[in-house]
């Protein structure tokens, strides 16, 4: 994409400089990030020296470790499928189509992703306690990894050129080929990109598993932690290497000739597809969709409301403390986790090499490590190396942002790639300094990517509780520490209010989202000025 | 681009709020004058808070809970080592604290505290304190099976007539104790065999993450019978009321390898810098008015404390006849682990 628009027409040698410079530092800059995103592999390699190669061998040669490797497999192969094809029809749906209620639409579809893995397992066991193995944990967690795609594909159709399809269709290709041989190419970094997003949360995930008795490397890990740390850590080994075979994988399938235009060219919003007859089928895939992924959850936790007999309900000001603690940590790690993607995805779009795909791979890496292993190895490094920031509010924050990095990246990296370099060296060749340039030209094209990578990290660390309860200042509670708490000594009906407040919470960032998006189409005069010097360069 | 900015600009503004509340919440909490400990506690959160309130109102010293899964906080205690902020640790079941007193990070209990509870039920070596106790049970479905079809030893479930009747949990360390009693009693090759049959029975749910979801599964009647320790049974009776209930507890014969009395206890950091506080929390619990406290929680455990009644709902404790295997027998569950492991539960 970027690479290509280089060769084929080199920029002005003076911006062609100052771009370097910049890139340069830049780098810099991402190698210092990456190396922090990495540092809890360091204590994982040490573990496992500790542990020693015998202990090593005993846990990771024996029958079941190849039958946790197939059902990894196995679990994220159907999962990515399922999530990519519900993921990208939904965001066509609300995007492309003159959907009815759509801006509600577009809220519902982000909420599953602020249901707790915990809760929407619970609540499929509760409902069929028959319903284990393979196509549970498949079903539960495409329920609740679909959003991981739904966002950054609908946000890459947000800004892609319709222009092009347009001339497409004008051409004479039917509608099916101008979306495989069109649109997919425009979409594909948001596809793959989610997609690796969802392989690797599916490697570190725990709760449901749990629940539906599905065995991976990860609930192995858990129990392995019972016996001995550095054993557990042994085992985060094969979650590692998993990592780096699928990133190796996406690198590869990324590659393949990017034939997309949409760097350079500005966002015009694509004119919506009426959905006439298709209306009735398209809400009632929706209404199911959502009351899958958010009704049946919900609906479990207000039965449990209901049959509890205990009159242990929490009290309004406990749940108010909690509700605040989880807003502001996760809000906090949300907005460090897009500032530190913003360095990476620049650096890793404006200019292609093998040393910068290393780097930016390398920090999807912390995904596949739960988060448990991620928290115990912050405790080793604060404990040694910054024991004042040990259980404050700071090192949850910079825990929340390491794990949930590659959400706020993904989201980042697709409007870095869509924001045409070429305006920000413009802005430069009229004069203004970098900063001004950064901040009036850059920072609002790639705004949505931002916000968008904002409350993905947003909702997704609202649910964190592993890493949470290690962790956080001591005394502190969010909601998902509450209701674990009492899930935990089967007071599920006095834990129900906090998931509740949980789910709450999360239409909260998925309805700004959408409400943004919504205004910057009235808005479109402003965006149509930023067309004209794009169309004037000679590459479009 | 207005909207953008704006949005660039609110985003911002939010972040330097949130800063400054973060900051104001913790310099807050560390200002008071009293002196504060900091619990680091494996028990149910409730029943602990209870303790708590009560310990504070009777000593004006402030206690700070971190709570989270025993094995959890076994690891952090291990990672913080000298430096841990932690002062008393409060675990469910003793494997943990005999870890740690084998890693040498705890600090001997007072004579005095270690006197209001029974000897076996606490460290050998004093390092820590026995402060409840709960005994292993079987728990049925009413309506797939009788009290008298109930098997009377634990050596029972490995029969074939109980395939695709039994739930297990493998993974809770209530289940250690069983197995290692088992191979105290017959030897680990005739436990492990033991094991291996009672997986056999368990499958498909052979693999239950814990024992809340055992017995209410038994409750609902997706299972015919689990094992379990009896709190388990008696809180989802105090969640879901008794008309809701159609599962009952089977006890064991007495003496049974299986029949076994499992003890929750606390112990002290070597690291703590507040000891004679940190004794004064653990003489309170294990005193007569701390285990009242305990009885009349909601957590439905055995004060082990002299002459402290259980809850009314539970049958008294002296009715109760458990085997001999103690905390001693159990030390850090290694065995029961290895054989665990071995017949591929684990």
């Amino acid at each position: 994409m970027t690479s290509s628009t280089a060769t084929a027409a080199p920029a002005p040698p003076r911006i062609a400089r100052a771009r370097r410079g910049r890139a340069g530092w830049l780098v810099y800059v991402s190698i210092v990030i990456a190396l922090g995103l990495l540092s809890p592999l360091v204590l994982v390699a040490l573990d496992a020296r500790q542990a020693g190669w015998t202990e090593i061998h005993r846990v990771l040669f024996r029958s079941r470790s190849r039958q946790l490797l197939v059902n990894t497999v196995e679990l994220s192969v159907v999962v990515v499928t399922a999530a990519a094809v519900i993921g990208t029809a939904a965001a066509w749906c609300t995007e492309r189509c003159t959907l009815p209620l759509r801006r509600l639409w577009t809220v519902l579809l982000v909420l599953p992703i602020a249901i707790p893995d915990f809760v929407a397992g619970y609540a499929w066991h509760s409902i069929r306690p028959t319903f284990t193995g393979l196509w549970a944990a498949a079903l539960v967690m495409t329920l609740s990894t679909y959003p991981l795609i739904y966002l950054p594909v609908a946000a890459a159709l947000r800004r892609a050129d319709p222009g092009v399809d347009e001339v497409a269709r004008s051409l004479g290709l039917g509608r099916a080929a101008t979306f495989r041989r069109v649109t997919v190419p425009q979409i594909r970094p948001a596809l793959i990109g989610g997609s690796l997003v969802v392989v690797l949360t599916l490697l570190s995930e725990y709760g449901a598993f749990e629940i539906v008795h599905f065995q991976t490397f990860t609930t192995e890990i858990f129990t392995e932690f019972q016996f001995d740390q550095a054993a557990a850590s042994a085992l985060a080994v094969p979650l590692v290497l998993l990592g780096l075979l699928v990133l190796t994988g996406e690198s590869r399938i990324g590659r393949r000739g990017r034939t997309s235009r949409t760097a350079s060219q500005a966002a015009r919003m694509a004119r919506r597809r009426r959905l006439g007859y298709a209306t009735a089928p398209v809400l009632a895939a929706l209404s199911a969709l959502v009351a899958l992924a958010v009704g049946v959850p919900i609906g479990t936790l207000i039965y449990w409301m209901q049959r509890s007999e205990r009159s242990t309900l929490p009290a309004a000001a406990t749940v108010g403390k909690a509700t605040w603690a989880t807003v502001d940590y996760s809000a906090l790690g949300a907005l460090v986790a897009v500032a530190l993607a913003l360095p990476i995805a620049i650096m890793a779009v404006r200019r292609a090499s093998t040393a910068r795909r290393l780097i930016e791979r390398s920090t999807y890496l912390t995904q596949s490590l739960p988060g448990v292993v991620i928290a115990l190895s912050l405790v080793f490094f604060s404990i040694r190396y910054a024991y004042p920031l040990y259980q404050t509010s700071l090192l949850l924050v910079a825990a929340y942002a390491i794990l949930h990095f590659p959400l706020a990246l993904v989201c980042v990296k697709v409007s870095v790639v869509q924001a045409p370099p070429r305006l920000g060296d413009i802005g430069r060749s009229l004069g203004r300094g970098p900063v001004a340039v950064f901040a009036r030209v850059t920072l609002p094209l790639i705004a949505p990517g931002l916000i968008a990578g904002f409350c993905l990290v947003f909702l997704t660390a609202t649910t964190e509780l592993t890493a949470t309860l290690v962790l956080a200042p001591t005394g502190v509670h969010t909601l998902a520490t509450q209701f674990w708490a009492y899930q935990s000594e089967a007071a599920y009906g006095a834990a129900a209010p906090y998931a509740l407040v949980i789910i709450a919470l999360a239409a909260v960032p998925g309805a700004l989202l959408g409400l943004w998006f919504d205004r910057e189409r009235y808005s479109r005069l402003s965006t149509e000025q930023y067309s004209r010097p794009a169309a004037l360069e000679p590459a479009s | 681009m207005r909207n953008t900015k704006l949005a660039v600009r609110c985003l911002a503004a939010g972040a330097v709020v949130a800063f400054v509340a973060t900051g104001c919440s913790n310099s807050s909490s560390s200002s008071s004058g009293s002196q504060t400990i900091t619990l680091y506690n494996a028990q149910h959160e409730q029943t602990t808070d209870a303790l708590i309130t009560a310990f504070t109102q009777q000593t004006g010293i402030k206690v700070k809970v971190r709570s989270d899964d025993e094995d959890v906080l076994t690891a952090q205690l291990e990672q913080e080592g000298s430096k841990s902020p932690a002062d008393v640790f409060y675990t469910e079941n003793s494997p943990w604290l005999a870890q740690l007193d084998e890693k040498q990070l705890l600090a001997p209990i007072d004579a005095a505290a270690l006197q209001q509870v029974p000897a076996a039920d606490s460290a050998s070596t004093g390092d820590w304190i026995g402060v409840s106790a709960r005994v292993s049970v079987l728990v049925y479905n009413k309506d797939k099976l009788t009290a008298a079809q109930m098997p009377t030893s634990i050596m029972d479930l490995a029969d074939p007539q109980w395939k695709g009747k039994l739930e297990l949990a493998p993974a809770e360390t209530d289940f250690w104790p069983i197995v290692s009693s088992v191979a105290k009693t017959y030897g680990d090759a005739k436990a492990l065999a033991w094991l291996k049959a009672l997986k056999s029975n368990a499958a498909p749910n052979d693999n239950i993450p814990d024992n809340e979801t055992v017995v209410s599964d038994v409750n609902k009647g997706t299972g015919d019978m689990g094992l379990i320790n009896h709190y388990y049974f008696y809180r989802l009776q105090a969640e879901i009321g008794k008309p809701a209930v159609h599962a009952a507890l089977s006890f064991f014969a007495p003496h049974d390898p299986g029949y076994v009395l499992d003890v929750s206890g606390a112990g002290i950091l070597k690291s703590s810098k507040h000891q004679a506080a940190a004794q004064k929390f653990v003489a309170f619990i294990t005193s007569a008015a701390g285990q009242t406290i305990l009885a009349h929680s909601d957590s439905f455990e055995y004060p082990i404390g002299d002459n402290v009644a259980a809850n009314s709902e539970l049958p008294p404790f002296a009715s109760l006849q458990p085997n001999s295997f103690s905390v001693a027998d159990l030390g850090t569950g290694e065995d029961a682990k290895t054989l665990l492991q071995e017949a591929q539960l684990l």
